[in-house]
């Protein structure tokens, strides 16, 4: 039978991680809200960068009238052969299975392209560390490389989720956009953790470039959120306070529909077609930002959850350890009762 | 009361302006544009310059890297990547950038190089000129 005084310490052990990680959830929880706030922020540049461009794909003559080809670099198709891939991840840890999750994602998505030359570009620690256990690194593949068929990892973007900027996503965009406008790469992918609120997530891969149409996403693979995974989501939201609906945008959205809609005749100042050329690359780098900003929202709410399942089951294991000690205590006592009855007995 | 319209900037990371103004004045690609309430409507590109915008006879400047607005008769709205307040202009930074940008001019050996190095160039000149104006 366990020591009264071993079962004391255990608790007390238990006690202090249930400090701590109640702590990890009211900071995650906090986070969360400013990521999230964040993410809202960007949407009306997205949008408005949306709405123009939309206008402008019937003004600019984007498509061939005759062929029906596409006339931007961006927007050209190419047999498939050489693949990006951008595998957005976490910097850290002890976030149940966000990072697992997104890896896994990415696994299928390698094998449903095998046979390919894959490059895969890593954001956040984590990812990278799988990664690169993997495959090896190698220097982005150049346009007359004769290799085909292999995985490599070609950069990574480590330590700086927490402090996201627009900078981040439009370097990574610059450096897709020039290598696909040279034909090195024929296509572009995204894996990431969609958030749209804590009960409406998503794992998807989305295909950045080339761009398909726009204003409409180009989702390859998504996994939605499993039933028991809401629900715990659902349960660690109640516990901290976070809003379960994903804000109110109406207003802002509605603003920004009106941009470059109105029903007149604009004045342009450049001609159509090269608005069009210099605002297209502008839109997969809002794109990426958005990735972005959504996983990082993810990320502390996959951390959020798990750590309010961590407080839950300290808080069981503390209850039933008390019990265990409880009886322990009424034993020993029964023991020493039952040894003075006896004592006495035998006088 | 003078006649004015709203004006809006917006960068990707947050809403930086959203006012009534009586006159702005935006760094178009081809030239500086000043615009008066009831404009035509236009849409521009924007080059690396200053933004500035008048209310009630204070004069708000900025600086934009790069952008894009549209005007309406009573609206004007900037999309641009990144607008800096004339007060939160980092000057020794942007001095920095602009002797970086002259340095790779200079090393430039292709069109291409040198065109991004102007670029930088004309990006840091307007973020200092606009800070010294305050």
């Amino acid at each position: 039978m366990a020591n009264i005084l071993d079962i004391r310490r255990r608790i007390r052990s238990v006690t202090n991680t249930r400090q701590i990680t109640r702590a990890m959830k009211m900071v995650s929880a906090a986070r969360l809200r400013r990521a999230q706030e964040r993410a809202l922020a960007a949407r009306p540049y997205a949008q408005m960068l949306t709405n123009v461009l939309k206008s402008l794909v019937s003004r600019a003559d984007v498509y061939d009238p005759v062929t029906g080809e596409a006339l931007h670099p961006l927007l050209v198709h190419r047999p498939e052969k050489n693949v990006v891939l951008i595998v957005v991840s976490g910097d850290k840890g002890l976030a149940g299975a966000f990072n697992a999750n997104i890896l896994k994602a990415a696994t299928r998505f390698l094998e449903s392209k095998s046979g390919k030359n894959i490059e895969i570009e890593a954001v956040g620690r984590k990812g990278r560390d799988f990664l690169r256990r993997r495959f090896r690194s190698a220097e982005p593949r150049k346009a007359d490389s004769s290799e085909t068929s292999r995985t490599t990892l070609i950069g990574e973007q480590v330590g700086v989720l927490n402090k996201i900027d627009y900078a981040l996503a439009s370097g990574l965009a610059e450096r897709v956009i020039e290598r696909y406008t040279r034909a090195e790469i024929d296509s572009v992918y995204l894996v990431f953790n969609e958030f749209k609120s804590m009960i409406a997530q998503r794992l998807v891969v989305e295909q950045l470039l080339p761009i398909e149409s726009i204003g409409a996403r180009e989702i390859a693979q998504s996994k939605e959120m499993e039933l028991e995974e809401k629900q715990r989501a659902l349960e660690a939201a109640k516990g901290a306070g976070v809003s379960l609906r994903p804000a109110d945008t109406r207003e802002a959205d509605e603003r920004a529909a009106t941009f470059a809609t109105a029903q007149v005749d604009y004045i342009y100042e450049q001609p159509p077609r090269e608005l069009f050329r210099a605002l297209l690359p502008k839109y997969v780098g809002i794109q990426i930002f958005r990735a972005l900003l959504e996983s990082v929202a993810a990320e502390h709410a996959a951390r959020m959850t798990a750590m309010e399942s961590a407080t839950s089951n300290a808080s069981d294991m503390i209850s039933s350890l008390t019990l265990a000690m409880n009886r322990v205590r009424q034993a020993k006592i029964t023991k020493e009762i039952i040894e003075i009855v006896s004592g006495a007995a035998a006088l | 009361m003078p006649d004015t319209f709203q004006l809006e900037i917006v960068t990707p990371e947050k809403m930086v302006v959203r006012d009534s103004a009586e006159e702005v004045l935006i760094p178009g690609r081809d030239g500086y544009l000043a615009i008066l309430p009831h404009h035509a409507p236009l849409i521009t590109e924007l080059g690396a310059g200053e933004i500035n915008y008048r209310r009630d006879g204070q004069v708000y400047r900025f600086s934009v890297a790069w952008g894009f607005a549209e005007v309406l008769p009573d609206r004007v709205t900037v999309l641009a990547e990144t607008v800096e307040r004339a007060g939160e202009i980092n000057v020794s930074r942007a001095q920095d950038d602009l002797r970086q940008a002259e340095e790779s001019l200079r090393s430039a050996n292709t069109e291409e190089a040198s065109t991004t190095a102007n670029a930088k160039i004309r990006r840091a000149q307007a973020r200092i000129e606009v800070a010294q104006k305050r």
